[in-house]
């Protein structure tokens, strides 16, 4: 025998469902936090209708919802591209949470009107609940938080890890870079060359820029910055390992390394900073 | 009046520059440096800026001066010992030292400047 | 603002203590070397021209604090001939006396803010601003 509650949701999805998705709507788009800039309300609405379809489905078949249940795929399925959407929108998890959220209103608001339960306690209890689901989102907006801060460290260190200032020869300093040069890494990671080259009294530096995938005016002209800030202290920066693609992006972009060495290959670059230091190397002849 | 010491070493005049530098005493090391350059014959003139924690375009021009009466007397410059962040900030503010040569240390200094002068 | 520091600059040897006022700030903010290079290069730059093209005035250094962000904020006055041209006086390689025409637009370089206002009757206020990097 279904209990009371069941009926009265029976009820409301047979005979209010118009209404329920009525005021869901109106809910949303009058509520403080809805941003129309980033959903229209068209969009709006095809998402909470659909919702409010799948929805109804899932609890018409079976009265205790098995959420792991086949009948409640369709449904995963609408809530990840509704979730991917809004990521992608600029909305915040709470908000994406909340479209889900704030149906319990309109809906408790219906079961309300249609029970005979006591006011005051569905009141209460709607209160309660209202105070619980903020403190979830709560939870929720820190945790993500949290992680972002731990992904961003570890890129950070990941960073330092990909560009090691390495001593070639005596005199001669090798600086690998590999990944991305944003422009504030790209200063960092110049900034503790130009402190190694002062503390190992290095002549050469072969800035090898092999890994790099892109080179933009903004990268280049920082590895021109720091070229003339050697120069300044009276050391030399060659740049090597300018892959042709790059080159010609550079072209395009009009970007240019000015006077700056420019060698194709390490080893090329080597040899010069040999040459450069009065060294050559020769096979041994037993 | 404050002056900085010239040191006169074999060939070379040797400037350390060990205090604050303000405006008067870059002009006087200037005009110091010119009478001892005739006076001396000296061939070349480094100069150790590794004590100095910043360099502005006045400074900058003053050596860029210095190099260039050393030439028309016939020695030649060599800017030594620059700090890290003192390059960086010139050169964000666009100070190029034209005719200037530089090195890292004295000891490299004078390796070049004998190398420029025996050439 | 928490911290406030008055320099007048009559004579040459204020750019020392421009320099120095500015360095002890910088350093309570947490400025790094290179950041703190910056800086005391921008604040000289802004003294030599408030005490040759201003004919004197002072500057006045404080900690400012936005958000979470701290700075610093250089703030040069004088009583001269102001600036007539400022876009020119801000080109790189013009000079009105015998510098190297980086001055102002050096000192523009060095720093995150820079506002130049015009005082009246006479005078010129330029204004700095520095931002830590957290």
């Amino acid at each position: 025998m279904p209990e009371p509650l069941d009926q009265v949701l029976h009820l409301i999805f047979d005979e209010y469902q118009e209404q329920l998705l009525e005021k869901w709507v109106e809910s949303q788009l009058h509520s403080d936090g809805f941003r129309s800039y980033l959903v229209q309300e068209d969009e709006l609405r095809e998402q909470c209708s659909s919702f409010v379809t799948l929805f109804v489905n899932c609890f018409s078949k079976k009265n205790h919802p098995d959420m792991t249940s086949d009948a409640w795929a369709p449904m995963a399925a609408l809530l990840t591209d509704i979730a991917k959407r809004r990521t992608n929108q600029g909305f915040t998890p709470s908000e994406t949470a909340t479209f889900v959220f704030s149906l319990k209103r309109p809906l408790f608001h219906l079961i309300k009107e249609q029970s005979q339960a006591d006011a005051k306690v569905t009141e209460r209890l709607w209160e309660i609940s209202l105070v619980l689901d903020t403190l979830g989102l709560f939870t929720t907006e820190v945790y993500l938080a949290t992680r972002e801060e731990v992904i961003t460290r570890q890129r950070e260190e990941m960073f330092e890890l990909s560009c090691p200032v390495v001593q070639l020869w005596d005199g001669v300093l090798g600086l690998p870079i590999i990944g991305t040069l944003d422009s504030k890494r790209t200063q960092l990671v110049m900034e503790s060359l130009l402190e190694t080259l002062s503390s190992t009294q290095s002549e050469i530096t072969i800035i090898d820029i092999t890994g790099v995938p892109v080179v933009d005016t903004l990268t280049a002209q920082h590895l021109i910055r720091t070229v003339s800030a050697a120069q300044l202290m009276g050391a030399r920066c060659i740049i090597s390992g300018i892959r042709p693609q790059i080159a010609q992006t550079m072209v395009h972009l009009g970007v240019s390394l000015g006077d700056v060495v420019t060698k194709s290959t390490m080893a090329a670059a080597i040899k010069y900073a040999f040459e450069f230091q009065g060294l050559e190397v020769n096979p041994i002849n037993k | 009046m404050e002056r900085i010491p010239i040191l006169h070493v074999g060939t070379l005049l040797l400037v350390t520059i060990q205090v604050d530098m303000h405006d008067r005493l870059a002009t006087n090391l200037q005009e110091d440096l010119t009478h001892r350059l005739s006076e001396t014959h000296a061939k070349g003139v480094l100069i150790d800026i590794s004590a100095l924690d910043i360099v502005d375009s006045y400074i900058a021009r003053i050596v860029g001066n210095i190099a260039q009466t050393s030439r028309i007397l016939d020695a030649h410059t060599v800017l030594v010992g620059m700090r890290p962040p003192v390059a960086m900030t010139l050169v964000e503010m666009g100070v190029t030292l034209e005719g200037v040569s530089t090195a890292l240390n004295i000891d490299k200094g004078m390796l070049l400047l004998n190398k420029i002068i025996n050439k | 603002m928490l911290n406030s520091e008055y320099v007048p600059i009559k004579m040459e040897e204020d750019l020392l203590l421009v320099r120095k006022c500015v360095r002890q700030l910088a350093s309570s903010v947490g400025f790094g070397v290179l950041d703190m290079t910056r800086l005391m290069t921008a604040a000289v730059e802004l003294g030599r021209n408030t005490l040759i093209h201003g004919k004197g005035g002072h500057m006045r250094a404080v900690i400012v604090v936005k958000d979470k962000a701290k700075g610093i904020r250089l703030d040069f006055e004088d009583a001269g001939p102001g600036i007539p041209d400022l876009d020119l006086a801000l080109t790189d390689g013009y000079t009105s006396k015998d510098g190297m025409g980086l001055g102002l637009s050096g000192a523009k370089r060095l720093v995150n803010e820079f506002t130049v206002i015009p005082v009246t009757p006479r005078g010129v206020r330029i204004i700095a601003i520095s931002w830590l990097d957290e």
